[in-house]
């Protein structure tokens, strides 16, 4: 049946080979660093400057996890940033491919979103407060609009860059409006999307300790705020360090995600 | 059966109108394979689109079978220079994509698949993504893809300009041994004019400036073309004249 000869063509190696190989020294210079880094702030501790060392800012950080204190602000925090954010992706894609896809939708909305990126949400908070009260509403909303403005621009970007020859090829295979975008614009912008979501929850995780220094009665930025009014730098210190891990561990899980969604693009 | 009558298609510019294509009328019988050459620039892809139903002319008559075409159509297969394969499916799933299209139930479509990945030589590669695959294999899943929505006419712009001279020669080949064996209506545009000569039935020279037929030169060579047709003084007298057509009809205005 099949007319070609055996294939002896092959499929070109995959790029990413060279940097698997590099990738061991690479963590163990990570943890080097990470070494390092404690080191010259366990020196500074020592060497007179007024912060408190790593051992005892360990051991407030185990009272607090013993007594719930650390537990009870991580899920206060935690619970204010995924609602937030998740909110506002929700929102952005939608409103990104409906203004990526229809030019008099981008017309529309356009001015606003860039307005309202000018305005950095925490000058929002304010506003938030005397229309919403000190509950949660006002925390989340600024937290939404952060995660909402970095993402719609995002998915934006994302499909206005789809390849035009892409959505020719479908057409020509017989595909109508709706199957292309459901086929071709939404993979075809899906990393745009993703790397939206990271920014976005790197400015939700940002918006968040601000708006909690300004109104709570927990969370992680709370906690710091009323450490502060006791000169409690040992607490200060653990709440500073929970806020870097956690961002650092959703980004990564992110990053995760993103590897396994995208790995069929040509080039990362 | 494809006609071509009095086809113009101006670009607006900002000082006037460029004439991309001034005038063209071409007749392509049913199973024919007619290649397009000409400098670049002529008008090739603008007239392999109005074809296709991705541009429309400015004036004149466009028909496939005697029906004015109003939009793209699974009746005729594109094959895109820049192959236009979807990154994010495997080479089983965009050979599947205009079949699903269509409505074909899943085996049906499974079967259909797996006959043309076979018919150009990539069963080895049905799970594979894109990425993972070389230019001339993907150029071949293209071909594939397109021949799996059964068009009538396929249509192939420059669809071997980015392969190395060897893998070309072989893809041409298979094309050739695909088209033999599923018989279609060709267009194939190439810069290539070896590649215009060893294909085609008639091959097509375009000029520039205004977009238009110079000549139409008919390669009465039998099929199948092997490599003695190519080495053949009959082939290279053909060659020559397209050559000479395509290359010195600046000097001739
Ligand atoms: N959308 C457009 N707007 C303005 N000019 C265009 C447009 N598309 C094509 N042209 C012009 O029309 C002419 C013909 O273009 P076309 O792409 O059909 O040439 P071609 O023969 O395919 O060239 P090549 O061999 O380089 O692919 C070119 O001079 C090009 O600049
Ligand atoms: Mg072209």
């Amino acid at each position: 049946m099949t007319v070609v000869e055996a294939d002896t063509e092959v499929p070109t190696a995959a790029p990413s080979r060279g940097g698997r190989r590099r990738a061991v020294p690479q963590s163990a210079l990570n943890v080097v660093s990470i070494l390092a880094g404690i080191g010259g702030w366990w020196a500074l501790s020592a060497s007179g400057l007024d912060i408190p060392s790593p051992p005892v800012v360990l051991s407030r950080g185990i009272d607090l996890i013993k007594d719930g204190t650390l537990g009870g602000d991580i899920l206060a925090s935690v619970r204010r940033v995924l609602a937030g954010f998740l909110l506002g992706v929700l929102a952005a894609v939608p409103v990104g491919f409906l203004m990526g896809w229809y030019p008099p939708v981008r017309a529309l909305i356009e001015p606003w979103i860039q307005f309202f990126r000018t305005i950095p949400p925490l000058a929002l908070i304010p506003l938030a407060i005397v229309l919403m009260g000190i509950e949660e509403t006002p925390k989340i909303f600024v937290i939404f609009l952060a995660s909402f403005l970095s993402c719609v621009i995002a998915t934006l970007q994302g499909v206005v860059s789809v390849d035009r020859t892409l959505i020719n090829a479908a057409r020509v295979l017989g595909a109508r409006d709706h199957t292309i975008f459901a086929r071709v614009v939404i993979p075809a912008s899906s990393p745009f999307i993703l790397v939206g979501m990271r920014i976005g929850l790197g400015s939700s995780w940002a918006t968040l300790v601000a708006a909690e220094l300004i109104a709570a009665q927990q969370g992680l930025g709370y906690r710091m705020q009323s450490a502060q009014l006791y000169y409690d730098l040992p607490t200060i210190f653990v709440g500073l360090i929970s806020i870097g891990v956690l961002g650092l561990i959703m980004d990564r899980l992110l990053l995760l995600a993103e590897r396994r969604l995208t790995s069929w693009q040509e080039t990362r | 059966m494809i006609s071509l009558r009095n086809v113009r298609k101006t670009f607006p510019v900002p000082s006037a109108e460029f004439v991309a294509l001034g005038g063209v009328d071409l007749e392509i019988g049913d199973n024919e394979f007619v290649t397009v050459v000409g400098p670049s620039g002529c008008g090739k892809t603008t007239l392999m689109n109005i074809l296709a139903g991705l541009e429309t002319p400015t004036s004149g008559q466009v028909l496939v079978d005697g029906a004015p075409v109003t939009g793209p159509g699974p009746d005729r297969g594109v094959i895109f220079q820049q192959y236009a394969l979807f990154p994010w499916l495997t080479v089983r799933k965009n050979v599947e994509f205009g079949l699903r299209e269509k409505g074909v139930p899943r085996a049906e479509r499974t079967r259909i698949a797996e006959h043309f990945i076979e018919l150009v030589g990539l069963e080895r590669f049905a799970d594979a993504l894109p990425k993972t695959l070389s230019g001339g294999m993907k150029q071949r899943v293209a071909i594939a893809r397109a021949y799996a929505v059964n068009p009538s006419i396929l249509l192939m712009d420059e669809p071997f300009g980015a392969v190395d001279a060897m893998t070309r020669v072989r893809l041409q080949e298979q094309l050739l041994a695909t088209w033999e064996q599923e018989k279609r209506t060709v267009l194939f545009i190439t810069h290539d004019v070896d590649e215009a000569v060893f294909l085609a039935n008639r091959v097509v020279v375009m000029a520039a400036r205004p977009g238009r037929i110079d000549r139409i030169v008919d390669v009465r060579l039998p099929y199948p073309r092997t490599e003695q047709v190519r080495l053949s003084p009959e082939f290279a007298a053909l060659r020559n004249r397209v050559w000479s057509a395509v290359h010195h009809q600046e000097l001739v205005p």
